[in-house]
């Protein structure tokens, strides 16, 4: 066996262990009372009464109805147990009694109800618990309203609160069936009366059974069933030792905005996604304030993105007229499951006007849970300066008023004064459209100046003489000024939508061409050319192959890289930190070089470099390329996972081939070992007393036994052990083990202490045998012929032991333990030796079976001691009353 | 003389020295190599008893059990050592017994004999022996060695199941049926704890069973 065998995780393997031995669960989860569940719980009980299994109904609520009473009439009922309550006595699942009965499986319905004060567990979840330690299968009913975790949410929309709850993990190594029926279906039968409610509570339960609960319970029901089923794939998956699968059913979107702590806010996105075992997306949300954004807090998101990618989310940037906006509609289009962001503190002032994101998303999405991460407050609040306006957009706003200024003067005779001020509206409006706040501004107040002094009396003068001519002043300023607003929002969202939708055109197209390639210089090309076009770069893309690197593909054109260069890419590659020009690190380099950052480390480096003109990543790119680049480190990683998983396939292939050829290796040449056996039979049947067959015989079933071993020492390094457990009594399988050895035992006393009221003890009864028979096999090849070999079983506190002793030479000087490997041996009292496997397959089967081998000289130095341990856990008390 | 065993098994050196044994023993034999030609043997008239190697090139050897049955046949069955769930399958398929490959002749011809002598049918309100065990089931009565044994009625079913069925082995799941009931043919304590208590009271050493014999994993035969 390898060492690139997957290991199943040790926590699977734990939860394995707990599993093991006990009684399994069956969960017959409905919507709401009356779908039936009882009467399915009854039929699987039949169902497996009718297969052969022992099955006892402990408690069972038929509420009178007269299909299920019938149903339970085929089943053995346990009696209630009456426990006095006040006045009343209530009757109620007797638990003692079932441990008692012991069946294979029992019938226990209402998973989630109290029990009577007085009861030994306050719930029946519990009573359940022991019977399943004790090793019995349980079918039990439970309605989804029950579970812990839904609790809230149901009596949320139902306004019914119930008290009785389990928790949700006793669902998790559970089978759950879910009993569906259409809510239209469920009304017409408790319409009907089919559906037994209590009378007390008969009014609340009426709003309970609308459609729309209905209908939101069993959807709640099938997707709990859903995930327990995710769940146990997963916990099946890492058993087997397979990475790289996760659950679905949740997903988690975290929003990366530009306040500082992004990273924080990644990090717990990603808690939270790994806590539900759910993938997760990191979205930025373009709108028009990002393009105004200073490069520090562009860089920043940028970092926030690529340390998401490195942590192993997928990145989104969707462009919107608000984060709000843009942040639901992902939401909405993605069907997340829960949303991840940052609070900051900021002004009231600012709160009032623009009511906090966290506000509006938790209004606009019920669906969705939305997780708050307290931020550290901004420092500074990175606030652009509005661009100083250009000498050529003031000019042409000048030029603008001063052929509006002409116009009018020609104009004047027909229009007369009042109605020039409205000519003035079109140079303003002009200017904001067409050449932005400032230029509007300039348009306005020189605007207003102009029809001041050229127009509004007493002219040629700034002064104004009547106070509505004020009001007009101030108008055209006002207009001006909203309407350049409003142009220039909307000139920028235009922009920043033109831009974000190419960028996510390209970038949808950047993902698909990656799927479509399955190997890596097929990724190495794809990444490289669309980075190039997308960017206008050079870009190169770098492999480790035998830990050095080479260009895997290269865009446009072959790229050449110096030694300065390689070592940029080396440094980008170990530190996980972007190196080379306009970078902290080794900036004489002409490329910039990042690093594929993954959860499974970093793929590959990836170089841009923009023919030495300057940084090839400017602020306002990096968004995009750090999206760019987390796609392209998510294709490599399932590169790199879809061939982990071939190249397991082909281990378990070869395992498997290995496997089956010792196996039929050890039946061909049992085959003519057989013959050999028998003829030597014949053989000392014609001349009896003939040494020679004798010695045929005896080393005939010594290659036999030897054969046997071979073939079970390969299923014990396959891992291809199956082990059947039962109750075993010690004084059977030494006795068979003894018997089994029969003439190889010949000329060795076999003493047995193995006191007949010893508690039976679990085991694979093959296994344990062929364990025996190599124990006492190995005490007879190293002791002399006569000398006695014991077998000898104790109770200890906590254990039971099983001893092999030998009146031998002693156990050869080094650790005990290195007996029990492979291929140790010590020099038999014959001269032979064994075969170096019979002590590891003790071990082996040991192991597989939690049993504990030891070996130790005698207490009294006559020999050596071979002792097998069963823990508590494996020892089985007796029960009388089946006699 | 008609043959009463018919060997089936693929290897024709095993076949050959079955047969040379089992003739020499008594038992006139006929041999086949495939299931075909031993379904068709084995309907041949005279033929007594069938020793059914499981590894067959042309069918799955357990598919035969229940054929050769049919005709009233005996079974016994030849399987590898490691082969537990196997044997109890043939076992529960209703072969007779089973032997494990590589075998010994002498146990062979034993369990063949025993097999044999089953068919010749005993008076199911008689009495059953084994050994210095007498069990008379019309007085329901148990005699070690003449002296009168006090046994439970389970006990004294079990032991009746046992000795009904003298030399051969009887799995677990049939033991647990015969006594106990279908409802508990998987509740091995029982089992272990009414041969516990049979053997302190019928075996001279019950840590060392002489008459109980325990086959691992499989289930009991008694032996006398």
């Amino acid at each position: 066996m390898t060492s690139a065998t997957p290991r199943p995780s040790p926590e699977a393997l734990l939860k394995a262990a707990r599993q093991a031995g006990r009684g399994r669960l069956k969960i017959i989860l409905g919507a709401a009372p009356g779908v039936g569940k009882t009467y399915e719980m009854l039929l699987e009980g039949a169902e497996a009464a009718r297969a052969g299994r022992d099955v006892v109904v402990g408690v069972v609520e038929t509420h009178g109805r007269a299909d299920t009473a019938a149903l339970v009439t085929g089943l053995e009922v346990l009696p209630r147990r009456t426990i006095a309550h006040g006045a009343h006595s209530l009757a109620e699942f007797d638990l003692d009694a079932m441990l008692a009965r012991r069946p294979q499986v029992a019938l226990v319905d209402e998973y989630a109800h109290s029990n009577a004060p007085g009861s030994r567990h306050p719930k029946r979840w519990q009573d359940v618990e022991e019977l399943r330690d004790a090793g019995i299968d349980v079918i039990t009913t439970l309605n989804i309203q029950h579970l812990e975790s839904l609790n809230d949410v149901v009596a949320g929309f139902t306004r019914v609160r119930v008290r009785e709850t389990v928790p949700d993990a006793l669902l998790d190594d559970a089978e759950i069936e879910v009993v569906d029926l259409p809510p239209d279906e469920l009304i017409v039968r408790l319409q009907d009366g089919k559906v037994y409610l209590p009378e007390e509570a008969t009014r609340a339960l009426t709003h309970f059974f609308s459609k729309s609960n209905l209908s939101a319970l069993r959807e709640l029901a099938l997707r709990r069933a859903a995930m327990a089923v995710d769940r146990q794939m997963l916990d099946h998956v890492r058993l087997a030792g397979e990475p790289g699968l996760w659950a679905a059913g949740e997903r988690v979107v975290v929003a990366v905005g530009d306040q500082p702590g992004a990273d924080a806010l990644v990090r717990s996105a990603k808690r939270l996604a790994d806590a539900l075992h759910a993938p997760w997306t990191a979205l930025t949300i373009e709108t028009s304030r990002s393009a105004r954004l200073p490069d520090a807090t562009r860089a920043r998101i940028a970092d926030a993105l690529k340390l998401a990618g490195t942590l192993g989310a997928t990145l989104t940037t969707v462009s919107a007229a608000s984060v709000v906006e843009g942040v639901c509609a992902h939401l909405a289009e993605s069907r997340a499951t829960a949303v991840v962001i940052g609070k900051t503190r900021r002004s009231w002032w600012f709160e009032l006007r623009h009511r906090s994101v966290v506000d509006q998303l938790v209004r606009m999405n019920d669906a969705v849970a939305v997780h708050v991460v307290p931020l550290p407050a901004a420092a500074t609040q990175d606030r652009t300066g509005l661009p100083l306006p250009t000498i050529g957009s003031t000019g042409a706003a000048l030029l603008m008023i001063a052929l509006t200024t002409m116009a009018g003067l020609l104009l004047q005779p027909w229009l007369g004064p009042n109605a020039i001020d409205l000519l003035y509206l079109v140079p303003v409006v002009a200017a904001a459209t067409l050449l932005g706040l400032r230029a509007s501004l300039v348009a306005s107040v020189s605007g207003a100046l102009a029809y001041n002094f050229f127009f509004l009396p007493p002219i040629r003068t700034l002064s104004i003489a009547e106070p509505q001519n004020v009001l007009t002043f101030v108008i055209l300023a006002g207009v001006g000024i909203t309407a350049a607003q409003l142009a220039g929002r909307l000139r920028q969202q235009a922009n920043v939508g033109a831009r974000s939708a190419t960028e996510n055109a390209a970038l949808a197209a950047f993902g698909q061409r990656l799927a479509s390639v399955a190997d890596e210089g097929g990724t190495a090309a794809v990444t490289c050319s669309e980075i190039a076009n997308l960017l206008d770069l050079s870009t190169v893309l770098l492999l480790r192959r035998e830990g050095r690197l080479h260009v895997a593909g290269s865009a446009p054109g072959q790229a050449v890289l110096g030694p300065l260069d390689i070592t940029a890419a080396e440094w980008a590659w170990d530190r996980g930190e972007p190196a080379g020009r306009d970078t902290a690190t080794l900036t004489a380099s002409d490329w910039q070089f990042h690093p594929l950052a993954t959860s499974l480390g970093v793929l590959a480096v990836l170089g841009i470099s923009h023919d030495g003109r300057g940084d090839p990543l400017p602020a306002s790119r990096r968004v995009l390329f750090a999206t760019l680049l987390g796609q392209a480190a998510l294709a490599h990683e399932r590169l790199q996972l879809e061939g982990k998983a071939r190249e397991m396939a082909a281990l378990k292939q070869r395992d498997d081939l290995r496997a089956t050829l010792i196996s039929s290796l050890g039946h061909d040449l049992k085959t003519p070992l057989t013959s050999v056996l028998a003829a030597a039979d014949a053989l000392a049947h014609d001349v009896p007393g003939n040494p020679a067959a004798a010695t045929l015989k005896a080393e005939g079933r010594r290659l036999a036994r030897l054969f046997d071993d071979l073939v079970e020492m390969t299923r014990i390094e396959a891992g291809a052990l199956a082990i059947r457990p039962e109750p075993i009594d010690l004084t059977d399988a030494v006795a068979a083990a003894v018997h089994d050895l029969g003439p190889a035992l010949a000329t060795h006393p076999i003493r047995l202490d193995v006191p007949v009221t010893l508690p039976l003890v679990m085991a694979d009864p093959g296994m344990l045998h062929h364990m025996l028979i190599n124990l006492i096999d190995n005490a007879a090849k190293y002791s002399p012929a006569g000398a006695p070999i014991t077998v000898a079983a104790r109770r200890d506190p906590q254990r039971l032991v099983l001893s092999v002793l030998d009146a031998g030479s002693g156990l050869p000087p080094g650790s005990p333990a290195e007996l029990f490997r492979r291929f140790a041996r010590g020099q038999g009292s014959d001269g032979t030796g064994g075969t170096g496997l019979g002590l590891a397959i003790v071990q082996g089967f040991a192991d597989a079976m939690g049993l504990v081998v030891r070996a130790a000289p005698r207490s009294d130095g006559t020999g050596s001691c071979f002792a097998v341990e069963w823990p508590e856990a494996l020892i089985r008390r007796l029960q009388d009353h089946a006699v | 003389m008609t043959p009463s065993v018919l060997i089936v098994d693929d290897e024709p050196a095993i076949r050959r020295l079955v047969r040379a044994a089992l003739e020499r023993a008594g038992h006139p034999c006929a041999e086949a190599g495939t299931a075909a030609e031993a379904l068709v043997m084995a309907a041949r008239p005279g033929c007594e008893l069938v020793l059914l190697d499981l590894g067959l090139p042309d069918r799955d050897g357990l598919e035969l059990i229940g054929l050769i049955k049919a005709l009233d046949r005996s079974v016994l069955v030849l399987t590898a050592r490691d082969a537990t769930a196997e044997k109890v399958a043939a076992l529960d398929l209703g072969a007779d017994d089973y032997v494990t490959k590589p075998f010994d002749t002498d146990e062979l011809l034993a369990r063949i004999r025993v097999a044999l002598r089953h068919r010749t049918g005993s008076d199911p309100a008689g009495r059953l022996q084994a050994g210095p065990v007498v069990l008379d089931r019309a007085a329901h009565r148990v005699m070690l060695r003449g002296a009168p044994v006090h046994l439970t009625p389970k006990e004294f079913t079990l032991l009746a199941e046992l000795l009904r069925h003298a030399g051969r082995v009887l799995t677990h799941r049939h033991l647990l049926a015969a006594v106990w009931g279908e409802a508990h043919s998987a509740d091995i304590e029982y089992l272990r704890v009414a041969m516990r208590a049979l053997r302190s009271k019928l075996e001279d050493d019950p840590a060392r069973p002489a008459l109980l014999i325990n086959e691992p994993g499989i289930g009991y035969r008694i032996v006398g």
